[in-house]
């Protein structure tokens, strides 16, 4: 009896210590909002792509945004779908995606503010493939896409698909549609899953697949993969992103100041010039061009 | 408020279509997880009586660690499992990554050790009482093993269908090793995950309704088969 109330004392003591260190540590972020410039309603909610948070670029240039303005970015990384689906139900402040078409549709539905989509900037896709190569694709159709594809469809080989509406989705989609092919059957596997995971799936099945060249730069150093197709003249897999703001009138919650706060910073020459100097040390090469008006 | 609602229409609406793709989810998430607990009971139930009946060395940082294991992070047991399966992992030639097997293989991780840790607490109260008893009526060794499995069917039914509660309902491990492949790998919890990626929020909930009734369904009969077994 005695041991139990031992235990159940020390197990309050444990409590009453680490609940007394929570409030401490909340008390002490709270002094180092004070430090900063603080606006009136600091939270803003970012709705993006899983590519620009897994490539690692958000992670390096936001805390400059954040530093300069004060407000504090809570990230939702998404595929470019859901992204905007949270900005039509006016979830999100500011939406930051990659696939233009549907952009186009989302400002033309009344989602975005007056300025509707800017461009921001743009990296490519590369098709991935098994080191060895079983459908031949470097040596066949190295800078040809829909000829890649075409090889990877009539010969069965293993791909992988994001399947989750996401840009790099869409992008692919609209791929086959080029070649005219209607991907179904075993050798098509739909993941529904984010890019890195995706590359990794790739990876244990041997198969091909399509992912933007920032996350491949990223994860790819932990595969067996390598690049089979990239650079198509046609530009069949270039990956623009554009940044807009939801409509501050889906509800009363929508940060619009600091949305626009930062569609202004993402957009300017500055932060231009750091988004096309991301990658370089790290990779050797830039993993984002900047190309805002 | 109006986005639950409507969701929840479109989900009863959806599961009196007969859609195809969510009853083979269904299906898949059902087969997974019997096959799971089937296999831990076995393995469970003998070991949790041989623990719960012997003295030996080191037995106290076992049970510890099954303790410990019955509370496992299903994203750890997946992890685990995912590592030892992997290309380039010990077990890296059979290629089970992403399939049902390797799915069922880290359910086992998950629902074993809640199997022979509840079996061992049982038999640590219950062993010494019935195998006095069968003593007393001079029952051999095995018959007195029945009679103890016997006295304790309420909590071994008890012990399956709370691990069956953990395999149904975890999405961490199945979705690590699986990888929620449409049409291979694809079982509820992994498929509400995806599915409010998506933003498509009444299959989501559709899926749900059937999951939670699915959950009351096995326990009603748990609870009936107690209730009837206890008077």
């Amino acid at each position: 009896m005695r041991s139990k109330k031992r235990i159940f004392a020390s197990v309050l003591a444990l409590m009453m210590v680490l609940s007394t260190a929570l409030v401490l540590g909340a008390c002490g972020s709270g002094d180092d909002k004070e430090a900063a410039k603080e606006p009136a309603n600091p939270k803003l909610i970012l709705a993006t792509t899983t590519s620009t948070k897994d490539s690692g670029l958000l992670d390096a240039i936001l805390p400059e945004f954040e530093k300069e303005s004060g407000y504090k970015v809570d990230v939702i990384s998404v595929g470019s779908g859901e992204a905007m689906a949270m900005g039509e139900k006016g979830e999100a402040d500011v939406l930051l995606v990659h696939s233009p078409a549907a952009e186009k549709e989302y400002v033309e539905g009344g989602h975005a503010d007056k300025d509707g989509r800017l461009d921001v900037m743009y990296n490519d896709f590369v098709v991935l493939g098994p080191k060895d190569d079983p459908a031949a694709i470097e040596k066949n159709s190295k800078e040809d896409a829909i000829k890649a594809f075409t090889a990877i469809k009539d010969q069965k080989k293993t791909f992988v698909s994001r399947a989750d509406d996401s840009g790099t989705h869409k992008k692919e989609l609209s791929i086959w549609e080029k070649a005219k092919i209607q991907p179904k059957g075993d050798w098509y596997v739909e993941a529904a899953a984010g890019m890195g995971d995706v590359i990794t799936m790739t990876d244990e099945k041997t198969g091909y697949t399509l992912s933007d060249r920032a996350t491949w730069l990223n994860v790819g150093k932990n595969t067996q993969l390598k690049i089979v197709c990239e650079k198509d003249p046609s530009g069949v897999l270039n990956n623009q992103y554009g940044v807009i703001c939801v409509n501050p009138e889906k509800n009363e919650n929508i940060n619009a100041e600091g949305a626009k706060a930062f569609q202004t910073w993402i957009v300017s020459k500055d932060t231009q010039k750091l988004i096309g100097e991301y990658g370089t040390e790290e990779y050797g090469e830039a993993l984002f061009v900047p190309n805002a008006k | 408020m109006d986005a639950i609602g409507h969701g929840i229409i479109e989900a009863f609406k959806l599961i009196f279509s007969g859609d195809r793709e969510i009853f083979e989810i269904v299906g898949l998430s059902l087969y997974v997880s019997c096959f799971s607990v089937v296999f831990s009971t076995c393995l469970g139930i003998p070991l949790g009586i041989l623990l719960g009946t012997h003295q030996f060395k080191g037995k106290g940082i076992i049970v510890r660690l099954i303790y410990t294991f019955m509370s496992l992070p299903p994203v750890i047991a997946g992890l685990t499992v995912f590592l030892i399966l992997m290309r380039r992992g010990p077990l890296g030639s059979l290629q089970l990554n992403y399939t049902v097997t390797a799915m069922i293989i880290a359910q086992i991780c998950l629902v074993t050790p809640i199997i022979i840790g509840l079996t061992y607490n049982m038999v640590k109260e219950k062993a010494p009482v019935v195998n006095r008893l069968g003593i007393t009526l001079g029952a051999e060794p095995l018959a007195r093993m029945k009679l103890l499995i016997y006295e304790m069917r309420v909590g071994i039914t008890t012990a399956v269908v709370t691990g069956f509660g953990r395999a149904i309902s975890e999405v961490g491990a199945v979705m690590i090793v699986g990888g929620n492949i449409k049409g291979q790998t694809r079982v509820m919890t992994t498929y509400i995950s995806e599915l409010k990626g998506m933003g498509n929020y009444d299959r989501a909930i559709a899926v749900g309704i059937i999951l939670l009734v699915l959950s009351f369904l096995v326990n009603a009969i748990l609870y009936n088969f107690q209730e009837r077994e206890s008077r």
